[in-house]
């Protein structure tokens, strides 16, 4: 893990502390796009040791926090019928539906399988051909193309018995979505390392234009998202808005392009219901007419029960900078892994379980 | 069941029969069962086995044993069993001395099957000098269990100085792992969801008997308290021993010896080491100043050859637990819920 290891180095990341501290002459709001950043920037301490000079907002980068609690209903719903196998990532299991979660849908009896590649759901609608197996694809651009190569391969096999709910979501608009908000405090993105290292970042290009923001791709060790800072730091205190890749050991301007080309023979661009956020143009991917055979929608024409809103969750206001996580009035209160209200509880990615796991307190 | 084991296809098989007290319940526990575990107490098949006295206090344990696969790189079921047993004997300080075993099976079992297990009991029982002296076997439907359970009972002699537990731990204590942690959550996680990793991560799956003895003669009254870091990890330990003394446990990150297989899978799949089963590795708790000689007395020994001092006991602080992470800051470390759940990406 030597790889590892060296983007940890504490004298390194110290070094960077103080750079930051060095050039900001006024305390700057950025947004980590991803989930997997925030649990970093916490874990490691590296929030705390910038308050002051960088307040952090925790975008919408976590696909289990934004998922419509419609496909989740959806999802619990299929997973009660006799005949359906639902395979899903294992940290949609506890988040809440409108009906309790696929954790408690398992415990009373519907058969949930956890796996960790869409093509170990492809595996087990081969193994039980007398089963329907139904995939919850969640996720980025970056499990997308993995879930567009199952669709191929069910395609390829002439499996009638594997479909998906496709809950793919689209981190650039909801972006834009953010920073057109009238009340916006987004200063400079952080974005998300690996959803670039798939999609590239050319198509930030436009969006740094438009809007004036600096957009900074970064990683997820302590000193990729110290770099990452850093830059964006410099250039606002520069006056600049520029893209800029500070993980170029994985990422490249274009991405991976098979990997797009095989998200676009299989997806297209649709608006999508965020969770929170309410529906996004562009927001999210669905299976193109030739492939939407394999869309459990078409499959189940099941008529979905109504989704019954007791939202009292403020994920929405944490997920657009407006509230900390344990400001909200429910954390650490009627809120908390164990009986979570909002998804940002649960999910490994989620902030809120950030702010709990690494012992944070409402802000002083 | 995934297990690595092929199974020929025409292979004989548990029934029912197996467990319905007549002539093949008879056969199948002494050709197969008895006949692996030879003992003279076994052999006599009384009621009740009849043991000799023993000169100290007793020490008794139960544990009962369900893992899917029953195989898994670096042990079984059967060694599980054993040597499971006999570590709860050994960290509170007895002596193992006997066993019983308890078989569930299910329906439609291969037989070979049960006698490699059978055969991992026996050199996991012999290895560790412990006798077999009573059992019990059981046949549960197809669907009633997962292949095979296996419930075991430890009897034990206490040997002085016993470690006085967790409760008298102090500022200042030094806390240590035998070794590499969270080797045997992730080495059944990768064959169960069949990961596909090569080579297979390995089971820390052994006994602690020597280790613990050692340490034991050459430091015992420095020794506060020892666990075996089973289910919960060493983090479930650290979490109890913190509840216990009133005291703050504090780790730190860059002490702990992770194997970088183990490492790897947990950073993929969002898990933390810390919280990962163990099946051969314990926590010493011991006075300060004495952690560096046990550590190096550890080391001496091929089965805690990776032994690390990774904290202190500290007065109550911000949590129970307390973790130093790389770049020194220090956070609670938390008490997971149900078992982790892997994370999408
Ligand atoms: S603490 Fe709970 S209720 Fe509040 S925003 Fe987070 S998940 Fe929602």
């Amino acid at each position: 893990m030597k790889y590892l290891d060296e983007y940890r180095d504490p004298e390194a990341a110290r070094l960077l502390l103080d750079e930051i501290r060095r050039v900001s002459t006024r305390c700057w709001t950025l947004m980590e796009v991803c989930g997997g950043q925030t649990h970093s920037l916490l874990r490691h301490g590296i929030a705390a040791e910038l308050e002051g000079m960088v307040e952090l907002i925790h975008g919408p980068g976590c696909p289990v926090c934004v998922t419509d609690q419609e496909a989740i209903d959806f999802a619990c719903q299929l997973a009660q019928r006799d005949d359906v196998i639902l395979a899903s990532f294992g940290d949609m299991l506890r988040v809440p539906g409108s009906r309790g979660s696929l954790l408690d849908a398992r415990t009373a009896g519907a058969r949930i399988q956890i796996v960790y590649s869409p093509l170990d759901a492809v595996q087990l609608a081969r193994k039980h051909p007398e089963k329907q197996v139904v995939f919850f694809a969640v996720g980025f651009e970056t499990t997308a193309p993995a879930t567009a190569l199952a669709v191929k391969q069910a395609d390829r096999d002439q499996l009638d018995n594997f479909s998906l709910i496709v809950s793919h979501v689209r981190v650039q608009p909801a972006m834009e979505s953010l920073v057109q908000a009238p009340d916006n405090r987004v200063q400079a993105f952080l974005a998300a390392g690996h959803v670039c290292t798939v999609m590239g970042y050319e198509s930030y290009e436009s969006f740094v234009k438009q809007y004036r923001l600096p957009v900074v791709v970064a990683g997820f060790e302590p000193l990729d998202l110290l770099e990452g800072i850093l830059a964006c730091v410099k250039q606002l205190e520069a006056y600049e808005a520029r893209l800029e890749n500070r993980y170029a050991r994985t990422v490249q301007a274009a991405g991976n392009q098979p990997a797009q080309d095989l998200v676009r023979e299989i997806y297209q661009i649709c608006d999508r219901g965020w969770r929170g956020f309410g529906v996004i143009p562009e927001g999210g991917l669905e299976l193109r007419t030739e492939y939407r055979r394999f869309d459990a929608r078409t499959r189940f024409a099941a008529s979905a029960l109504p989704v019954i809103h007791v939202d009292e969750c403020r994920s929405f206001d944490v997920m657009t900078g407006h509230l900390k996580p344990p400001d909200c009035p429910h954390f650490r209160k009627s809120c908390n892994p164990e009986s979570p209200l909002g998804a940002p509880m649960v999910s490994s990615e989620g902030a809120c379980a950030a702010y709990y796991r690494y012992g944070m307190t409402a802000s002083r | 069941m995934n297990c690595p084991v092929s199974i020929p296809a025409n292979a004989d098989c548990v029934t029912l029969a197996h467990g319905e007290g007549g002539r093949l319940s008879r056969k199948l526990i002494q050709e197969r069962i008895i006949h692996a575990l030879s003992n003279e107490t076994l052999q006599a098949m009384n009621d009740a086995a009849q043991l000799p006295r023993v000169m100290g206090s007793l020490a008794l344990t139960t544990d009962s044993f369900v893992v899917s696969p029953l195989f898994f790189s670096g042990g079984d079921i059967g060694t599980l069993a054993v040597y499971g047993t006999v570590n709860d004997l050994a960290v509170s300080g007895a002596k193992p001395l006997w066993l019983t075993l308890s078989l569930i099976m299910e329906e439609g079992l291969p037989l070979v099957i049960l006698d490699r297990v059978l055969e991992s009991i026996a050199n996991a029982a012999q290895q560790t000098g412990v006798k077999i002296v009573a059992g019990d076997t059981k046949v549960v439907p197809r669907g009633a269990a997962d292949g095979l359970f296996i419930n075991t009972a430890g009897v034990g002699e206490l040997i002085a100085p016993i470690p006085p537990g967790a409760a008298t731990l102090q500022e200042g204590d030094e806390l240590i792992v035998s070794g590499t942690i969270g080797r045997h959550g992730i080495a059944i996680l990768a064959v169960r969801e069949e990961l596909g990793l090569e080579p297979l991560p390995s089971s820390d799956c052994g006994s602690l008997l020597r280790p613990v003895e050692c340490l034991r003669e050459s430091m015992g009254h420095q020794i506060r308290c020892l666990r075996d870091a089973t289910r919960g990890g060493v983090a479930a330990v650290m979490q109890e021993w913190a509840e216990a003394s009133g005291m703050t446990l504090s780790i730190d990150e860059r002490s702990l010896p992770i194997a970088a297989d183990v490492r790897g899978i947990s950073e993929l799949l969002g898990l933390d080491p810390l919280h990962i089963a163990n099946e051969g590795t314990m926590v010493i708790a011991v006075k300060s100043g004495a952690g560096s000689e046990a550590v190096s007395l550890l080391q001496s020994l091929s089965e805690t050859a990776e032994a690390r001092v990774i904290g202190t006991v500290k007065p109550r602080g911000i949590a129970a637990v307390t973790i130093r992470r790389t770049l020194g800051a220090e956070q609670p470390l938390d008490d997971p819920l149900g078992s982790p759940l892997p994370r999408i990406c």
